[in-house]
């Protein structure tokens, strides 16, 4: 075990929380901190960073549980707003996927189709209070009679609503740019052809998992902004792979951890939680994330103060490389060149965008920073931590 | 110079007049042809950037009113619902005006109309559909 000059624990820190005594920063506002005052300086001072990510996250979803109804049913085929939702879990429960598309959308028979409407909206539209049709189809037991059902509700009529997502907050994750001759409509956005443009989606040194490279304090239980509230980390994600090629300060260079996240949709906001129609794509569901991390030693504090120039990415090919399975990095850069507009490829300078809110993602790390100053949000300590490499 | 954007909507009765040609000719006015619609019932519309000195700029629009079309500023028919905009930046790299742009300070994607030629990309190609457009 690694000995610090700093030692805190959540206990500590959560006692200072609700004292009113906790120093927090932005994961932003740490970059200085730490140059200026050095990592050990900051852990004495600082007690937590918070951080902030917000961008269409697919693998997410809603556990509904509409209640009985009279006669009873036992609802095996389940649509909210003519949106599929899965059945097969109970009587009365169902899943609603966010990138689940409207039935009888035209996909992408037109190409590229639009996808107006699917999950990601029926999950807006709910947490957002509005009107939401709902069609049920059983095949009637002796238990449960109806077959067939069908009614208007809002949230507030479902006796659960709870958001679990199985795979968000994406460590890191690739730049693309389209090599073919021809624009592709991707989960990456439009990329028009010959490196004409590069997309990019994380919200880099404020990004949750960039501040916490092994993910040491992150774990099942831990307490984070989800979605305008309190939510929970509540597994590793789906994919979720800590054994990546990382910089000398930790921190992947491509795709690695991720989070599964749960929380309370009821106590969510529809600024937060945002379907996407992902041109030519799909439906996805933006959502907002952030994660308090605790500085528990002079590492924590380093971690915590890596800044867009120190985090780097791989450039793939959307055109051709990528559809086929063909895992080619065109080359690698840092979130610094990526977020200056434009970066430099094969000699030729190409405009960059980014599919992932910089500025939701500040919005998020400043309001979870006044929720720990006033006291209302305490840390969640960890029942076990994400499975990581050994430092 | 000034140049700016509009649209000119006409109707059946007009459509064989040549009025841009007249824009060219008597008000010296450039052209640069955005978007042409021509309708079932061969009422249609026009997006045209006009370029020349304000003067004339003036007087061809008082001659376009006068001749029965009704022309408008693009940026009236062009906005981004700031309710929905969750300034992701997706369109940065669809919008080939920079119309749609970044503001370094404050990391919110703003919209300069002025800029906007009308293409309506955003309309479907905005995740969050925060562009709303509307020219007819
Ligand atoms: S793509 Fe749409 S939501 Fe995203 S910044 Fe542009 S206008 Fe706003
Ligand atoms: S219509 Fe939309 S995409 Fe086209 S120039 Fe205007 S803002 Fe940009």
């Amino acid at each position: 075990m690694k000995k610090f000059k700093v030692n805190k624990t959540f206990k500590e820190i959560n006692e200072k929380i609700r004292h009113g005594k906790a120093v927090v920063v932005t994961a932003e506002e740490m970059i200085d901190i730490v140059e200026k005052k050095g990592a050990l300086e900051a852990a004495r001072k600082i007690d937590v960073v918070t951080t902030g990510t917000f961008a269409p996250m697919c693998s997410s979803g809603v556990f509904i549980n509409f209640g009985h109804t009279s006669p009873r049913m036992r609802a095996s085929r389940v649509w909210l707003n003519d949106v599929p939702a899965y059945g097969g879990i109970a009587a009365v429960d169902c899943y609603i996927g966010a990138t689940e598309v409207v039935e009888g959308d035209p996909l992408n028979s037109v190409h590229p189709g639009e996808f107006n409407y699917g999950g990601g909206h029926v999950i807006e539209d709910l947490v957002a209070g509005n009107v939401i049709r709902l069609r049920l189809e059983g095949y009637g037991t002796d238990c449960y009679p109806a077959r067939k059902l069908e009614k208007n509700i809002t949230i507030h009529d479902l006796r659960n609503a709870i958001l679990l997502n199985p795979r968000n907050a994406y460590q890191n994750y690739n730049c693309a740019v389209n090599m073919s001759d021809k624009t592709i409509y991707t989960y990456m956005g439009v990329l028009r052809p010959r490196m004409a443009n590069a997309t990019y989606s994380t919200s880099g040194q404020l990004s949750p998992l960039f501040n916490d490279p092994y993910c040491k304090t992150i774990g099942i239980g831990t307490r984070i902004f989800l979605g305008g509230t309190k939510g929970y980390v509540a597994w590793h994600g789906t994919q979720h792979n800590p054994h990546v090629p990382r910089g000398k300060n930790g921190v992947p260079k491509e795709g690695a951890g991720t989070i599964a996240t749960i929380g309370n949709l009821i106590e969510m906001s529809p600024k937060w939680i945002v379907g996407a129609s992902i041109l030519g794509y799909g439906v996805s569901l933006y959502v907002g994330i952030g994660i308090p991390i605790p500085i528990l030693n002079e590492d924590m504090a380093q971690y915590t103060s890596v800044s867009d120039k120190d985090i780097y990415t791989q450039v793939f090919d959307y055109g051709v490389d990528y559809p086929n399975g063909v895992v080619k990095s065109l080359r690698e850069v840092s979130y610094k060149e990526l977020r200056s507009g434009t970066i430099t490829l094969n000699g030729k300078k190409i405009p960059t965008a980014p599919l992932s809110s910089y500025y939701r993602a500040m919005e998020i790390a400043n309001t979870l920073k006044e929720w720990i100053e006033k006291g209302t949000f305490l840390l969640g300590e960890p029942q076990e931590i994400l499975p990581s490499e050994k430092t | 110079m000034y140049s700016r954007k509009v649209i000119i909507h006409y109707t059946a009765d007009i459509v064989d007049q040549p009025i841009v040609h007249r824009l060219v000719k008597d008000y010296d006015l450039a052209f640069n042809i955005l978007k042409a619609r021509i309708l079932p019932k061969r009422e249609g519309l026009l997006v045209l950037d006009l370029v020349g000195t304000k003067e004339n700029f003036d007087r061809g629009i008082r001659y376009l009113k006068k001749s029965g079309v009704k022309v408008e500023p693009l940026s009236d028919r062009v906005t981004q619902n700031t309710d929905r905009c969750v300034h992701c930046g997706a369109c940065i790299a669809f919008c080939s005006t920079g119309a749609l742009y970044i503001d370094k300070k404050t990391m919110m994607v703003l919209f300069d109309a002025e800029k906007c030629n009308g293409c309506e990309l955003c309309v479907t190609a905005c995740p969050a559909r925060a562009m709303e457009i509307d020219l007819f």
